[in-house]
């Protein structure tokens, strides 16, 4: 057994390799985004459901609802509090885009670090971002 | 004891069934357990127009010209986000005009009067009592409502065009290219489509759920009346009753709902 070298010099190399991707991101994990409320959002306070289901089931609850709409022609939603609101992404005040306004901020943010691209906006048009700051 | 080993398993046994259980006795506890907040419910608008079933009636004794139905084509396509394509092949028209002997091709004649020969027909979706676009749907993004109303579930649409050979009137257009660019006046409060998919007339769906008549009816000042076919009382009804009417191509069996008074 002669080649005692070469092996160990291997199995650094392959060390190294393996380990490349862990040690080159080392310490420079992003941390997770929070989406950020719009005034509006923040004023109303609570959505359709609790922060945690809507985290969790905002997907689930979209799908259901164009169903809803779009199949049963049923487009006006009670909340548990006895609240109502447009089951619509994009239509009126009482739309999810309608108190959702900043789709860069809100939306985007955790789609774009959770590598998620839905297509609701190839069809559905986007509010308008508002500038904090005004250009002339 | 000569029996230690057989009586310990049975034990064991029991206990891990009866620790086995406990996780679904409290998934039944917890669902049976709540009921102090009221579950969330969904409904209709109440001012929603409904109908047992939609139709339309289109006094073309009204119309003179093409310049007098543009105001009605108008105000569909701009509500409706529908893109103005000047290359034919690429159009997309939701309600639009066209000349009697394609319109009514089944009773159309070379010796037709001239008033009836040069008229400019609107057309668009006749909202089939049997839709042939539904019944080849493979993805059923086309469905018939109960009121009637054949209408388009654009998410699910595949774009087969499937739909597009199936329907006798022509009334569907693909999105051969981004309709986006060629939107002059986005509607914010309707989504656009996007490149590969079917769209036609929804017999304004949206507006009837807000209480609100279809955007031609109202822009046409009564040459076009929308209203329930199946009640006796209701205005399209009356005007049936006391106009004589033609459908398009009715010889085909798939029950046409827009009529024409000529």
């Amino acid at each position: 057994m002669n080649d005692k070298n070469k092996i160990i010099f291997g199995l650094i190399i392959f060390i190294a390799i393996v380990t490349f991707p862990f040690l080159y991101n080392l310490g420079r994990a992003s941390t997770v985004p929070e989406p950020k409320l719009s005034e509006k959002a923040k004023a109303a306070k609570e959505c359709i459901k609790p922060k945690e289901d809507m985290k969790q089931e905002h997907m689930q609850i979209l799908d259901l609802w164009r169903d809803t709409v779009v199949r049963d022609a049923n487009r006006v939603y009670k909340t548990s509090k006895g609240k109502t609101f447009n089951m619509s992404l994009s239509t009126g005040e009482d739309s999810c885009t309608g108190c959702h306004e900043n789709k860069a901020e809100f939306c985007d943010k955790c789609h774009n670090y959770a590598l998620v691209d839905p297509y609701c906006w190839d069809c559905h048009i986007a509010p308008e971002e508002k500038k904090p700051e005004e250009k002339k | 004891m000569e029996n230690s080993r057989r009586s310990f398993l049975k034990v064991a046994g029991i206990t891990a069934l009866g620790l086995g259980t406990k996780p679904v006795l409290d998934v039944f506890a917890a669902s049976g357990g709540h009921g102090a907040e009221p579950k969330p419910e969904v409904s209709k608008n109440e001012k929603a127009l409904t109908a047992k079933r939609w139709g339309m009636v289109i006094d073309t004794r009204k119309f003179h010209s093409k310049a007098d139905l543009e105001p009605m084509i108008e105000a569909c396509h701009k509500i409706h986000n529908v893109p103005k394509l000047t290359e034919p092949r690429h159009e997309i028209m939701w309600l639009w005009e066209d000349e009697y002997k394609h319109v009514f091709t089944h009773i159309e004649h070379e010796l037709i009067n001239d008033r009836i020969k040069h008229l400019p027909f609107l057309v668009l979706c006749n909202h089939c009592e049997k839709p042939s676009c539904v019944r080849v749907c493979p993805t059923k993004a086309t469905f018939q409502r109960d009121d009637g109303i054949v209408l388009m579930d654009f998410h699910r649409c595949i774009g087969c065009r499937f739909c597009m050979a199936a329907c006798p009137y022509g009334s569907r257009s693909f999105n051969f290219r981004d309709p986006r660019p060629f939107i002059k006046e986005q509607n914010k409060e309707f989504p656009t489509r996007m490149k590969g998919v079917v769209e036609k007339c929804n017999f304004c769906a949206e507006r009837l759920a807000v209480g609100k008549m279809p955007a031609c009816v109202e822009a046409s000042n009564g040459a076009m009346t929308a209203g329930d076919l199946e009640d006796p009382g209701s205005e399209v009804r009356e005007l049936l009753r006391t106009n004589y009417t033609i459908r398009r191509k009715p010889d085909l069996g798939a029950g046409p709902s827009v009529y024409y008074i000529v």
